[in-house]
C-alpha cells in the first residue's frame, strides 16, 4: 500500500465534496475489494472517502419494492427479517457471499459498483428489475451494468440505495469457484406473474447477463423440465483455469434447474 | 497401560500444553520479534521466468526516501558468500554425479524463475523498501522459458552445469531381473500417473531477523525454520565460512512448515549478510504472494508404471519410470525426495520379487521443488496403489482381496525388499480388515444402489500404504549419498527440586512436542507432567540436533530423550544405593521411587535430585554431583508405519462435484504416546491428501508465470470439504527403538490421495471411466463423464 489520505464524511453531500477535492479519489465502502487492491499496489488513489458514516445502510419494505441502502453489509441483508420476508432469495444470496469476515464488511453498493463478473449481487439487481439510486439519478438495472467491472456510474457518483422489485417467487443458486468461493456460475431466477427473469453471473465475458431463452421457456412453463430443450451456447462465456466455457454452459443450465426446482 | 496410575504418561490423550498460547493468539513468531534500530528488507524479484540480466540500475532506488542500502549479486559475490547447498546427492546411471549448479543468493547474470531474487533494498520501513525496489531498473534479455518438465531436455539450457536440464538420472533395483519377470508375466498392467504440484502454504509465511554484534563479531538469526541447528551449520560452515559459535539461530514459534521450512533460503542468508553490512538488525517477512512464488513446492512427478502378474494374480515384477520436476535450483533435499525417499518405497506392503525404477530429475524455470508432507512416499504410494486398484479391476478381483493375496505375510518379517529397505516388522491384513469393517465394506453395493436412485454415483477406494520414516540410520543415509547424519539428540537436566528440563534437537512447529515429550519423561520417571519443561529451537540452548521432518521427532528425538532418561535413572540408582546403604544392583526403580529390593527402604526421585545438587551425603569419590545427561540416538533402521485407508465418495454427474462421504483410516504407528495428538496428525494429513486429490494444483503457464499464486485460484481444503474421519489402529511396535514407536506425521497425506482417486474411478466405473488425474476437480470429473457418454454413443 502507498500512503494516502483518508476522510470519513457524515453525508453524501460531504462525500461528494471530498471526492471532488481529490484528483484520483476513491469511495471506500467495506473495503473488501478496494483494500486488497491498494495493498498489492495495483491502485494508488490520492485519497479515500469512507462512506460508512453517510447513513446509507437502511433496509425498508416500501410495498412494491424492497429498498436497501448501499452501505448495508452482506451480513445485515442476510439476517434482516424485512429482507427474509420480502425477498428471501436475496437474504440467501447475501448469506452465501464469501466468508463471515467478508460478509461483516462487504456492502451491497460496493459489490454492485465494482461489478465483478463473479459477484453475486449483480444477478439479483438484474433479475429483480432493480432501480439503482445514485447521488444524482436513478438507473434501471438493465442500463446499469455495462461490462466486466464496468457500470453506468460516472466518476464521483455514489450509489445511495437500490430498490428491488418484489417477485412472486425467486431463487438464487450458486456454484462456487472451489478456491475463491465467488460464483463460478450463479443464477438468479425471479418470477413476476407471467414474466420470468433469469440473470447469470460468474460466466459471461461481459459480466452479468440475462438469458432470454431460459426466460421464455420458464415464462411458458415454470419448471426444470422446460429447460431441457434450451441450448446454452458457450460462445461469450468465460473460460479459465477452473472452468471451460462448455462446463460453465452446463452449470448455467444445471443451476437454473436447481433454482426453479 | 493402567489408566488410573498413568494419568499423563505414555498412552494417554493429554491436552496439548502449548495450545493455551496458540489458541489465545499469544504465540511468538519471528515477525513478532523486533530489535531496536532494525531495518526492513524487500527483495526485488524477477517477473520473467528465464532471462539474462544485461543491466541493473539501482541509482534511483538508492536515493529513495528511507532507503539505507541497495545490494545486488555483485555485492554478495564481492564478499564471497556462498549459496544454499544440496544436502543429499545421488549417482547417475552413467556413473556421473548429480549436477549441482550454484545457487547465488542474489541473481548473478541470470534469472531462472518468476520470483528469483535480483536485489535487496533495505529501508527504515517495509513500505519504503518496497517503494525503493520499484525504482530499480532491470534490463533483461529474455530466454525461452522451460516449464514442461517432461520435455525439459529439449528446452533452453537453464544452467551451464546441467546439460539437457537433467540434474540426475538415477536408478534402483535390478533392471534385468525385472525385465525378465515382466516378460514372463501372464499379464502386465500399465498405468501413467501424474502427481500434481503443490504449494506448501504454511499458515505463517517465512520470516527472518538477523543481527550482528560487532563487539564479538557474532550474529543472531531468528528464522522460520524446522531445524535451527542445520540452518546454523549450513550458514556458518558453507555460506559464510565463520565458526558456528559466531552464529546463534533461534526458531521461535513456527506456524507450520510441512517441509517447506527445512531448507536454508536465500532471504535469511541475505539478511545475515546485510546485518553486518549496514550495522543494523535486518528484518524480512514474506507476504503471501512471495510465499506462493518462493517457498519450495512439492511433488510434481510423472510416473510410468508396469506391474506384472502371474496366473494366480500374484505380482511378479514392477518397473517404474519417473520424471520429476526439481525447479530452477537444487534445494537441500530435492534430490533425495524423488529417489531414496521414493524409489525405496515401491514395494509397498507387497511381496514383489523384482523391482526396477529409474528417476530423472529435471531443471525447469519454476521455483524449486523439495520435501512436502510425505516427501517422495506419497508419490510412491500413489502410483502403486493406483496400479493395484487398476490391476484388480483388470483381472476382475475385489481390490481388497487382490491386495491381500499380495501382502508380505506376517511371518516374513524382517522382510528385505528389492529396493534397499528392510522392513523390521508389520502385519498388514489386520488393518485392511479393520478398515473394511469400519467403513462397512461388505454392504457397499447396497449404498451404491441407493445413491444411484438419487442420481448419484457412489464409489469406494482403498489405499494400503507403507512409509519409511523416523529419519534415520546415519550409516544408511550416508551410504545412500546423504551429507548429514540423521541421529537425534537430547539433554535431560534434573533440577534440584526434581523438576526436569528437556532440551531437544527436534523442533516443534505444530506437532505438540512440549506435550508428547513431557509425557515420555513423566512416564519413565513416574513424576507429574507439569514438572517437565521442553526446550527447543535455539542453538544456544539445545544440543546439536537435526530438527523435525520425515516424521522423525518421536522415533528419533523421543528415543534420544528416553535414552537420556535411562542414564538419569542409572545415575540416580547409584546415588540411591549410597543414601540407602545398599548395593546398586539391589536398587529397583518403580513408580518414581528407588527401593532396595525386598525391603521398605526407599528414596523418592525428588530426594535423589536434591542429594545430587546438595551433596552433603553423596558418593563424591565415585560419582560427580549434579543430575544431567545427554543422549545421541542413531537408530539402526527406519521405522515403517503402515495402514489402510478407505474412502467413499459420491459424484454428482450434473456438476462433476465429488463429495467425500466417508473415510476409514486404520494405521499401525506402533505404540502411541498421545493418541489425541496422533489422531490430530492423521486428520491433518488426510485433509492435505484430500486437498491434493481434489483441490490443489500449482499451475504455471507456458511463460513460467504462476497462475495459482493466491487463494483466489489455489484451492486449499476447508472444513466443509472433509467428512468426519473414522480413525482406528492396529499395533506392531517398532523393533527399532525402545519406545516401540513409528511416525504418524505424514501418514495421512501419504495414504489418502490414491484412496480418494480410486474411489472416484470406482464411482465412475459403470460409465467405463478408468482413469482420473489429480486434482479431480468438478470440471475434470464432469468432462470425464461427458467423454464416456460420447464414447458410449458412438
Ligand atoms: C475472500 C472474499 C470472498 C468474496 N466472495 C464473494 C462472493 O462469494 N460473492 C460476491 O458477490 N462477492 C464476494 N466478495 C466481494 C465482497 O462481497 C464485496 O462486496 C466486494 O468486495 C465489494 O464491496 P465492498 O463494500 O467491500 O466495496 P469496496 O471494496 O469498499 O469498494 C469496491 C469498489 O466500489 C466502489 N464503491 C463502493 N461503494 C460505492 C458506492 N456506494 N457508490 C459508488 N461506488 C462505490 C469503491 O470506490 C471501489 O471502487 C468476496 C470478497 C472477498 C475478499
Amino acid at each position: 500500500m502507498y500512503s494516502t489520505k483518508y476522510v470519513k464524511p457524515n453525508s453524501t453531500t460531504e462525500a461528494l465534496e471530498a471526492i471532488k477535492s481529490l484528483s484520483e479519489g476513491k469511495f471506500l465502502a467495506g473495503g473488501m475489494t478496494l483494500i486488497p487492491t491498494l495493498k498489492q499496489r495495483l491502485a494508488s488513489p490520492d485519497g479515500l472517502v469512507d462512506i460508512s458514516g453517510c447513513k446509507l445502510d437502511s433496509i425498508a419494505d416500501e410495498g412494491e419494492t424492497l429498498k436497501i441502502g448501499a452501505m448495508a453489509r452482506h451480513i445485515s441483508v442476510a439476517e434482516s427479517a424485512v429482507v427474509k420476508m420480502a425477498i428471501p432469495a436475496l437474504a440467501k444470496l447475501a448469506d452465501g457471499i464469501g466468508d463471515r469476515q467478508v460478509r461483516n464488511r462487504g456492502t451491497l453498493g460496493g459489490s454492485v459498483a465494482n461489478n465483478d463478473p463473479s459477484a453475486c449481487y449483480p444477478s439479483a439487481v438484474l433479475a429483480l428489475k432493480a432501480t439503482v439510486h445514485t447521488s444524482n439519478r436513478s438507473l434501471a438495472a438493465d442500463d446499469f451494468f455495462t461490462g466486466m467491472f464496468e457500470t453506468a456510474l460516472e466518476e464521483d457518483e455514489i450509489i445511495e440505495s437500490i430498490s428491488f422489485l418484489k417477485p412472486t417467487k425467486a431463487n438464487y443458486v450458486k456454484f462456487p469457484n472451489p478456491a475463491s468461493r465467488y460464483a463460478m456460475v450463479g443464477v438468479f431466477v425471479a418470477q413476476f406473474g407471467d414474466e420470468v427473469r433469469v440473470a447469470v453471473t460468474g460466466a459471461g465475458e461481459g459480466g452479468v447477463f440475462r438469458h432470454q431463452e431460459m426466460e421464455s421457456a420458464l415464462s411458458s412453463n415454470f419448471s426444470a423440465d422446460s429447460l431441457s430443450s434450451v441450448n446454452i451456447v458457450s460462445d461469450g462465456l468465460i473460460s479459465d483455469l477452473h472452468a471451460s466455457a462448455e462446463y460453465r454452459a452446463n452449470l448455467i443450465k444445471e443451476m437454473t434447474k436447481r433454482a426453479v426446482a | 497401560m493402567n489408566e488410573v496410575t498413568k494419568i499423563d504418561g505414555i498412552g494417554s490423550s493429554v491436552r496439548r500444553t502449548e495450545d493455551k498460547k496458540f489458541l489465545t493468539g499469544k504465540g511468538k513468531y519471528t515477525d513478532d520479534i523486533n530489535r531496536p534500530g532494525q531495518v526492513q528488507a524487500y527483495f526485488l524479484r524477477s517477473d520473467v521466468a528465464h532471462a539474462k540480466i544485461k543491466k541493473i540500475d539501482i541509482k534511483n532506488a538508492q536515493s529513495a526516501p528511507g532507503v539505507i542500502g541497495v545490494f545486488t549479486g555483485d555485492d554478495i559475490a564481492a564478499d564471497k558468500v556462498g549459496g544454499p547447498i544440496c544436502g543429499w546427492v545421488v549417482p547417475c546411471r552413467d556413473g556421473s554425479a548429480t549436477k549441482e549448479p550454484p545457487h547465488p543468493l542474489l541473481a548473478q547474470g541470470k534469472v531462472r524463475f518468476v520470483g528469483d531474487a535480483i536485489a535487496v533494498v533495505l529501508a527504515e520501513t517495509a513500505e519504503q523498501a518496497k517503494s525503493g525496489a520499484e525504482l530499480i531498473d532491470v534490463d533483461y534479455e529474455e530466454l525461452s522459458p522451460v516449464v514442461d518438465f517432461e520435455n525439459a531436455g529439449d528446452g533452453a539450457q537453464i544452467h551451464d552445469e546441467v546439460p539437457n536440464n537433467c540434474y540426475f538420472d538415477w536408478e534402483l533395483g535390478d533392471e534385468k531381473a525385472t525385465a525378465d519377470a515382466l516378460s514372463g508375466a501372464k499379464k502386465i498392467v500399465k498405468l501413467r500417473v501424474r502427481n500434481n504440484r503443490l504449494v506448501p502454504n504454511a499458515m505463517e509465511p517465512r520470516s527472518a531477523l538477523a543481527e550482528f554484534d560487532n563487539l564479538d563479531d557474532s550474529y543472531t538469526l531468528h528464522t522460520t525454520s524446522q531445524n535451527p541447528h542445520l540452518t546454523r551449520l549450513v550458514l556458518a560452515a558453507f555460506m559464510f565460512a565463520i565458526p558456528e559459535s559466531k552464529l546463534r539461530v533461534i526458531a521461535p514459534d513456527v506456524g507450520g512448515g510441512f517441509g517447506s521450512k527445512i531448507y536454508v533460503y536465500i532471504e535469511e542468508a541475505v539478511c545475515v549478510w546485510a546485518s553486518k553490512k549496514v550495522g543494523r538488525p535486518v528484518k524480512w517477512t514474506a507476504d503471501r504472494t512471495q510465499a506462493f512464488l518462493t517457498d519450495c513446492h512439492g511433488r510434481d512427478h510423472v510416473n510410468d508404471v508396469q506391474l506384472g502378474l502371474d496366473e494366480n494374480n500374484k505380482i511378479v515384477g514392477l518397473r517404474v519410470d519417473t520424471v520429476c520436476n526439481l525447479g530452477a535450483y537444487l534445494s537441500a533435499f530435492s534430490v533425495v525426495v524423488p529417489t531414496y525417499l521414493h524409489g525405496t518405497l515401491l514395494s509397498g506392503q507387497y511381496d514383489i520379487p523384482a523391482i526396477y525404477t529409474n528417476v530423472k530429475g529435471m531443471a525447469t524455470n519454476t521455483v524449486n521443488v523439495d520435501a512436502y508432507r510425505g516427501a517422495g512416499r506419497p508419490e510412491a504410494t500413489y502410483l502403486l496403489e493406483r496400479t493395484m486398484e487398476a490391476a484388480a479391476r483388470e483381472v476382475g478381483m475385489d481390490p481388497a482381496e487382490f491386495r491381500r493375496i499380495n501382502f508380505i505375510p506376517k511371518d516374513a518379517f524382517p522382510y528385505q525388499t528389492q529396493v534397499a529397505l528392510q522392513y523390521d516388522i508389520g502385519d498388514y491384513e489386520p488393518h485392511l480388515d479393520k478398515a473394511m469393517e469400519m467403513i462397512d465394506y461388505s454392504n457397499f453395493e447396497t449404498r451404491r444402489a441407493e445413491a444411484a436412485k438419487r442420481g448419484m454415483y457412489r464409489g469406494i477406494g482403498i489405499s494400503s500404504y507403507i512409509e519409511a520414516c523416523g529419519l534415520a540410520p546415519s550409516a544408511v543415509v550416508g551410504a545412500l549419498g546423504g551429507r548429514v547424519g540423521q541421529w537425534e539428540s537430547a539433554s535431560v537436566r534434573v533440577n534440584p527440586t526434581g523438576t526436569i528440563s528437556v532440551f531437544t534437537g527436534s523442533h516443534s512447529h505444530g506437532q505438540g512436542h512440549a506435550t508428547t515429550f513431557a509425557q515420555i519423561v513423566a512416564d519413565k520417571l513416574g513424576i507429574p507432567m507439569e514438572n517437565v519443561e521442553v526446550v527447543h529451537g535455539d542453538t544456544d540452548k539445545t544440543p546439536f540436533g537435526m530438527g523435525s521432518y520425515g516424521s522423525r521427532s518421536l522415533a528419533s528425538g523421543g528415543s534420544a530423550i528416553s535414552k537420556a532418561v535411562d542414564k538419569i535413572i542409572n545415575k540416580s540408582k547409584k546415588i540411591a544405593a549410597h543414601l540407602l546403604e545398599a548395593s546398586e544392583d539391589d536398587i529397583d526403580f518403580k513408580d518414581g521411587k528407588f527401593v532396595v529390593g525386598g525391603t521398605d527402604k526407599e528414596k523418592a526421585f525428588g530426594e535423589i535430585a536434591l542429594a545430587a545438587y546438595v551433596p552433603h551425603n553423596y558418593p563424591l569419590e565415585t560419582l560427580e554431583p549434579g543430575l544431567e545427561e545427554n543422549a545421541f540416538y542413531d537408530p539402526t533402521n527406519f521405522v515403517y508405519p503402515s495402514g489402510t485407508h478407505i474412502a467413499e465418495v459420491e459424484v454428482d454427474p450434473a456438476t462433476g462435484v465429488v463429495q467425500v462421504v466417508d473415510w476409514a483410516a486404520c494405521d499401525d504407528f506402533g505404540n502411541l504416546v498421545n493418541p489425541m495428538i496422533v489422531e490430530g496428525q492423521v486428520h491433518g494429513g488426510i485433509a492435505q491428501g484430500i486437498g491434493q486429490a481434489l483441490l490443489e494444483d500449482a499451475h504455471y503457464d507456458e511463460n513460467g508465470q504462476l497462475l495459482t499464486a493466491s487463494y483466489m485460484d489455489y484451492c486449499m481444503p476447508r472444513a466443509d470439504d472433509l467428512p468426519s474421519f473414522k480413525v482406528g489402529y492396529t499395533t506392531t511396535p517398532s523393533t527399532v527403538n525402545d519406545l516401540g514407536v513409528k511416525g504418524c506425521g505424514e501418514a495421512g497425506a501419504i495414504a489418502s490421495p490414491p484412496a480418494l482417486i480410486n474411489a472416484v474411478i470406482d464411482a465412475l466405473s459403470p460409465l467405463g471411466v478408468t482413469d482420473m488425474s489429480m486434482p479431480a476437480t468438478p470440471q475434470k470429473v464432469w468432462k470425464a463423464i461427458q467423454d464416456s457418454q460420447s464414447v458410449a454413443a458412438e
